[in-house]
């Protein structure tokens, strides 16, 4: 009987309400939505990326007929085979000068598309990025085509001018330049586009302290452009280098590693060994060769890129 | 007493019910005896598909086998790439086609397939060695060596300007006709190399390639054989250093000269470009640039002729690439994939296509080596009648490295190291260094 006075014992609650309780809170946490949302990308990475990355680990630890566990016998014997230390050296020479001539290129391209004012900014723009635009695949054919014993657009200027024709894919260093050169055109409008965006972020208020305190041009661009964008430029060019360091499709299609494997990089040379020869542990050794060099690049260059930030939060 | 209509409502209803249903039961007896999938080449001829497709057609009609066939391009690697992952994955078509080397990098994939090969064999007589080298391994046929993208990679040279640059009248020492000419000895690897000396100085120069891809280590590795230099034994032993090498070494070293300069850069389609664009004597290559020609500068294609490869101290040699069908362990219905790459490799298929690829594909039988669409394809008249190997032309099939186990060959013939040593003869380094740098390469071949 109800009599005004009532002590509020324990509620007790059945399992399953209790249960549904749980996990409507789950739902309802920002971080479990977002899990959820992420979850479909996150299974296509772990299909496609996490995956035959395991597996290509575990294949270059077998023998060349895949039968028997050799740990890292591939590894130690890429290393004493002069044509993979040629390969090596040819993927640090084509990435890090790749990378410099096209953050160079993209930061020059960028201050100039800076001081370009309003609509014309925008159709310059534009055409600059078609490199970048224009799948790469096609682009390189219409490269090679550029480049042909045969038919290239090259030596037909040339021979109108009386100079001899030039074979652009047929001797060694010419051919490295060459497939360079077609890397930097596809690659710098990359970095045009990700500095101007930087320098349109770079305070107007800096520029003016600098003017008054008597700085010229080039003190402007080392003491107050070049240290604001330090950041920027450091993931780009990380960012550049591991792209660059696994590119493909520019060698495989100009000049398939040749003349002699002078122009034969990682993926290429993987290719040729792995898929052409048929030893695929080989092959999968000579991809993973990259992976300990970025990651140390990769390292050292957001290490850097988190220091920095610390100090401007400070 | 009710009348009895002759078709009741309930009778019409069944009766057109029954028609319905008839297409259904129709189709369904088509594919009765189950399905099979295979995976053809992408003919580069696109005639060569549209026969392809009739015949399976009237195979699948005959047999009420449901058959799905896919035409893969060899463009961008596609086929061999599609090869590979259906190894791994142990899943893919039931049968599939295999170009030269593949064979044998899938052969423990593969089912074995001596029961199709001895019929074809019984009826047809034996193939040449180069497919027994690519396709039988451990005393069993693991694919059947087919017609379709089947090619022989002999010269192809301008009638007149060998003629008047070099002195060599090619159609009469390989003439159109049966029993061929005594002349036709005369064509040596000497005679060749003035050749080519002759035709570079008038700005013609024959357009041989030493790239990294197929068309350039045929043709080197077929040089190689006339000379009888090895790189590397059955045994698994260097064979470099040996004197036939430098013999060979030192007459490359001549022809080096006499090649385009960047021909270190040549690819498949090079040496079809350097002679429809008429800037060269010569090439090594099957019909195909000629059929391109004949299309797109017919008077270039009229003064071209096929004929075979010259003639070295251990003979002539003809540079033979082999296509292949192969049935996979995994497929579920290996029977009917035999049989119908059995029907397609049957004398009149194989002449229908022959016939529809303007004489492109080779049977690999020596029997079918008659059919009359070499001798008629034209212009001019006989061009490519010596394309296909003639017991006159007293030539053999040859693939390049095949004197070494294929588990060796097919890493030189992929890494192009034949052609790489004339290379690097070309850019001036010496012999020495290039037995040097081949002993180094092929230590790790034959690990």
């Amino acid at each position: 009987m109800a009599d005004g006075a009532t002590i509020a014992g324990p509620v007790r609650r059945t399992p399953n309400v209790a249960t549904r309780g749980s996990l409507r809170r789950w739902f309802g946490r920002k971080s479990s939505v977002g899990f959820l949302m992420c979850l479909p990308l996150i299974v296509l990475i772990a299909a496609l990326v996490i995956y035959p990355a395991l597996y290509a680990i575990y294949l270059s630890m077998l023998n060349k007929k895949m039968t028997q566990f050799v740990g890292l016998s591939n590894y130690a014997f890429l290393l004493k085979r002069n044509t993979f230390q040629l390969v090596f050296f040819q993927s640090c020479f084509f990435a890090v000068s790749a990378v410099i001539l096209k953050a160079t290129l993209g930061f020059i391209l960028a201050h100039l598309l800076h001081n370009i004012s309003g609509g014309h900014q925008r159709i310059v723009r534009g055409m600059l990025l078609t490199p970048w635009v224009i799948p790469l695949a096609l682009s390189t054919l219409g490269w090679q085509w550029l480049f042909d014993s045969s038919y290239s657009a090259f030596n037909w200027v040339l021979n109108a001018f009386g100079i001899a024709s030039v074979p652009w894919l047929g001797e060694r260093w010419i051919a490295r330049l060459c497939v360079i050169a077609v890397n930097v055109w596809y690659g710098t409008p990359f970095f045009m586009i990700m500095y101007l965006a930087a320098l349109k972020s770079v305070p107007e208020e800096l520029y003016e302290a600098a003017t008054i305190d008597g700085a010229n041009a080039m003190q402007k661009l080392f003491f107050v452009t070049l240290p604001m964008m330090r950041n920027i430029i450091s993931i780009t060019v990380l960012f550049s280098l591991i792209v660059t360091f696994a590119d493909f499709d520019i060698v495989r299609i100009l000049t398939a590693g040749g003349p002699q494997d002078m122009t034969h990089i990682f993926a290429t040379y993987a290719f040729e060994v792995g898929i052409l020869s048929g030893d695929i542990p080989l092959g999968a050794s000579v991809s993973l060769f990259m992976l300990p060099i970025l990651s140390i690049c990769a390292y050292f260059v957001l290490r850097g890129v988190t220091r920095r930030s610390r100090e401007i939060a400070a | 007493m009710v009348a009895s209509h002759p078709l009741s409502r309930r009778k019409a209803l069944k009766l057109g019910a029954a028609a319905a249903a008839l297409p259904l039961v129709h189709v369904r007896a088509a594919g009765a005896a189950g399905k099979v999938s295979i995976g053809f080449w992408d003919h580069w001829v696109p005639a060569g598909n549209d026969v392809m497709k009739k015949q399976v057609a009237a195979w699948s009609d005959k047999t009420k086998v449901d058959v799905q066939a896919d035409f893969i391009t060899s463009v961008g690697n596609k086929l061999l790439m599609t090869m590979a992952a259906e190894a791994q994955a142990n899943a893919g078509h039931d049968a599939l086609a295999f170009t030269t080397w593949n064979v044998l990098n899938s052969a423990d994939k593969l089912e074995p397939i001596d029961d199709v090969m001895k019929r074809l064999t019984d009826e047809f007589g034996p193939t040449n060695h180069v497919c027994e080298y690519l396709a039988n391994t451990k005393g069993h046929w693991m694919a059947v060596p087919i017609s379709s993208g089947t090619q022989m990679k002999g010269p192809c040279g301008r009638i007149s300007v060998l003629r008047d640059k070099a002195g060599i009248d090619v159609t009469a020492m390989f003439p159109a006709r049966e029993g061929g000419d005594p002349t036709g000895d005369n064509w040596t690897y000497d005679t060749m190399l003035k050749a080519a000396e002759a035709c570079q100085k008038a700005n013609m120069t024959f357009g041989l390639g030493l790239g990294q891809t197929a068309d350039s280590v045929d043709m080197v590795g077929v040089m190689f054989r006339a000379f009888g230099a090895s790189l590397v034994d059955g045994e698994g032993n260097i064979t470099v250093k040996s004197d036939e090498m430098r013999q060979f070494l030192e007459y490359a070293q001549k022809l080096a000269k006499f090649m385009p300069a960047d021909a270190a850069s040549y690819d498949d389609a090079s040496n079809n470009r350097a002679l429809i664009s008429g800037k060269s004597a010569l090439i090594f290559n099957p019909p195909s640039a000629w059929a391109v020609a004949k299309r797109d500068n017919p008077s270039l294609a009229a003064d071209c002729w096929t004929f075979p490869a010259p003639i070295g101290p251990k003979g002539r040699f003809s540079p033979y690439l082999p296509f292949f069908w192969g049935v996979w362990k995994f497929s579920r219905n290996k029977e009917a994939a035999k049989d119908l790459i059995a029907y397609l490799s049957e004398r009149k298929q194989v002449e229908e296509r022959c016939v529809a690829t303007n004489g492109y594909d080779l049977p690999p039988f020596d029997s079918m080596l008659d059919f009359k669409v070499w001798e008629e394809a034209e212009p001019p008249k006989g061009t490519l009648y010596n394309y296909p190997m003639r017991p006159w032309h007293k030539t053999q099939a040859s693939i390049a490295a095949s004197e070494a186990a294929p588990e060796v060959a097919v890493q030189i013939y992929h890494r192009g190291t034949m052609p790489t040593m004339v290379a690097k003869l070309q850019s001036g380094q010496s012999i020495k260094d290039v037995i040097a740098w081949a002993q180094e390469e092929l230590e790790g071949f034959v690990r």
